[in-house]
């Protein structure tokens, strides 16, 4: 028994010594990374740390211990505020209703794009598709207003042209067509660069799936409904899963642009409500509470989404 | 025999294709629309507001300029170049993308390297502690206190610093590495070459496609954000950036009829005036660099996107 002993605790210093040996050998290794995990540490973990702000009636200047902890009284407060569930159902709908169409969208843009037979054609098309996503968002709110202008906007002299209307529709003003240009704007901007990953996932298909197709006289409209679909079919569930993930946190930016104070029981989301009533207020407590509860609803509806794939489909992200 | 069973198929796939004729037809015609009805959508606005700049600017305002000037005019350009803040904005844009591109390649591509060695005993550990960070952030506020808590407001720094290691940025350099073989490392080993070494003199020259992804990701992130500059720097005119500036000259027209008192503000009053076409002749400024830039990288992204998708 006492060799047994002996010999465990034997190997035991061997292993210890063989990992101190390694990790002398790697120290290289260590010397890259180590500062940039540090560098991680401080610029994406510290902010979590800032979570205990929200439990807190927050005050600059005083230190950690010196803040007077309040519970989860700015929770109370933000559940109360009436104006917080507008802002919660503009922030649910504009994102539902990106995470939708930016999931539709760019999958029927592949398809059609991979039917497109001559090759210099279907280059310049996706070249093209790709520009929009190049520019900032500051440039691509610009070009819509202009875009939807009451005076000489393209969308209403198409309009006016077509005597569909008489008087040019006021876009920008009317919060019941916010959600709407958010999500169209949200389209033009990213469709060609969301399918590039389809583009690739439908030329990884192998070529002889279509040749048995043709032989057996499928259509090309039954070889995508038949091939190509179950082909990316893997590849959409992860990039779903992935955009439900990032389902809340897909920005404020458009809003803050697009939007104005004639839509803004429309346009204010989670982001902005609070950057307007915690930051600019200096409720640096209240604000942190909003981003919170931000973060927690984007976690459960993560793992939610890949529990439900995961059962159902076998494909999951984690 | 042979020919009988040879010619049979070819027969009737021959019949099929005649048969389906139409149904693809429709499909073809779909797709032509399709891709026309895009590439209009897409280019249209751009060549719209290309025009405009072009027009002069009492002209344009009474409308109807499509794609061609009425009035041509190159004034709306050499107006710009009188703006002391777009100057100062281009310099600041300029040097964050510059400074922040190869301050994020060499970090990424640090970081990538030591990742993809599957005998270094801290790599799992990193991977998920960088994997962490794409889903779960701190937020607005807590972010804001923080740069406050590091005295990186009103600096250039607070341009460079946050971003500085992305974890997207890291998993797409390194799978690149993880299709590189590794006989090239053992060799450059066995001559007693150490690790760093071996990142510099072999990884680095061959990850040429994965780093030209991730630096148009990181210029093009750079050049393009604006709102760090709103938050961090709006008030310090030495720091503002071009699309800031931009920002604030689009949204001129409606803070201007939102809050009265941005009148007060030198700067606001300088760009409440300026006309449509100075407006549209700033955004070609602010967009044509970087539309210069990204149709000779396209093979590299393409390759970059597709990898990063998969292995993130």
């Amino acid at each position: 028994m006492n060799t047994l002993t002996a010999s465990t605790e034997n190997a035991y210093k061997k292993r210890k010594k063989r990992a101190w040996k390694e990790f002398k050998n790697q120290k290289y290794l260590y010397y890259m990374s180590i500062p940039f995990v540090l560098w991680v540490f401080v610029f994406q973990y510290l902010p979590l740390w800032g979570w205990t702000m929200s439990f807190q009636k927050y005050k600059p200047g005083l230190s950690f211990f010196e803040q007077k902890w309040v519970g989860l009284e700015h929770f109370r407060t933000l559940f109360r505020d009436d104006h917080f569930y507008q802002v919660l159902r503009n922030t649910l709908a504009m994102s539902f209703m990106g995470l939708i169409a930016g999931f539709i969208v760019p999958v029927v843009f592949a398809l059609l794009l991979n039917e497109v037979r001559v090759q210099a054609l279907k280059r310049f098309v996706q070249t093209v598709s790709y520009l929009p996503h190049f520019v900032s968002w500051v440039v691509a709110a610009g070009i819509v207003t202009k875009m939807l202008s009451t005076d000489g906007g393209v969308v209403n002299d198409i309009l006016l042209g077509l005597n569909l209307i008489d008087q040019p529709i006021q876009f920008m003003a009317q919060g019941h067509l916010f959600w709407g240009i958010v999500t169209s704007a949200d389209i033009w901007k990213e469709t060609g660069w969301n399918a590039i990953i389809y583009l690739a996932a439908i030329s990884g298909i192998g070529p002889e799936l279509y040749e048995a197709a043709r032989v057996d006289g499928a259509s090309r409209l039954k070889q995508i409904w038949h091939i190509t679909l179950p082909g990316i079919r893997p590849t959409m569930i992860v990039l779903l899963i992935m955009s439900i993930g990032h389902l809340l946190g897909t920005g404020f930016e458009k809003q803050f642009l697009l939007g104005n104070h004639l839509v803004i029981d429309y346009s204010e989301v989670l982001d902005l409500y609070a950057l307007n009533y915690g930051l600019a207020m200096g409720r640096y407590s209240f604000g942190t509470a909003i981003n919170i509860f931000n973060s927690l609803i984007s976690l459960i509806l993560l793992f939610a989404a890949n529990g439900i794939f995961k059962r159902f489909t076998n494909e999951s992200i984690m | 025999m042979g020919v009988v069973n040879r010619d049979a198929p070819v027969g009737r796939v021959k019949q099929s294709l005649q048969a389906k004729a139409p149904q693809d037809r429709i499909l073809e015609v779909i797709v032509y629309l399709s891709m026309i009805v895009v590439t209009i959508l897409t280019i249209y606005p751009f060549l719209n507001v290309l025009a405009i700049s072009f027009n002069d600017s009492v002209d344009t305002v009474r409308g109807g300029i499509t794609i061609w000037p009425r009035r041509f005019t190159l004034d709306n350009y050499s107006l710009i170049f009188t703006y002391e803040s777009l100057i100062t904005g281009f310099k600041i844009s300029f040097l964050r993308t510059v400074i922040g591109t190869i301050a994020g390649l060499i970090s990424g591509s640090m970081l990538a390297y030591t990742l993809a060695r599957s005998d270094f005993q801290a790599r799992k550990f990193i991977s998920i502690f960088l994997a962490v960070t794409m889903y779960v952030t701190g937020g607005l506020i807590p972010g804001f206190i923080l740069m406050r808590d590091l005295h990186l407001i009103d600096t250039f720094a607070v341009y460079i610093f946050p971003g500085l290691v992305s974890a997207f940025n890291v998993f797409v350099i390194r799978s690149f590495i993880d299709g590189l073989p590794y006989a090239l490392q053992e060799s450059a080993k066995l001559d007693g070459a150490n690790d760093f070494t071996i990142y510099w003199r072999v990884i680095l020259p061959l990850c040429k496609p994965a780093l030209a992804t991730v630096a148009l990701f990181l210029a093009v992130g750079q050049w393009n954000s604006w709102f760090d500059t709103y938050l961090f720097n709006g008030s310090n005119e030495s720091l503002t950036t071009l699309q800031y500036e931009l920002m604030k000259i689009l949204q001129s027209t409606t803070t201007s009829a939102n809050n009265s008192q941005d009148a007060a503000n030198m700067a606001e009053r300088m760009t409440q005036i300026s006309p449509e076409s100075v407006k549209m002749a700033i955004t070609i400024i602010v967009t044509v660099p970087i539309l210069i830039v990204y149709p000779f990288l396209q093979k590299y992204f393409v390759k970059g996107m597709t990898l990063g998708a998969v292995k993130s």
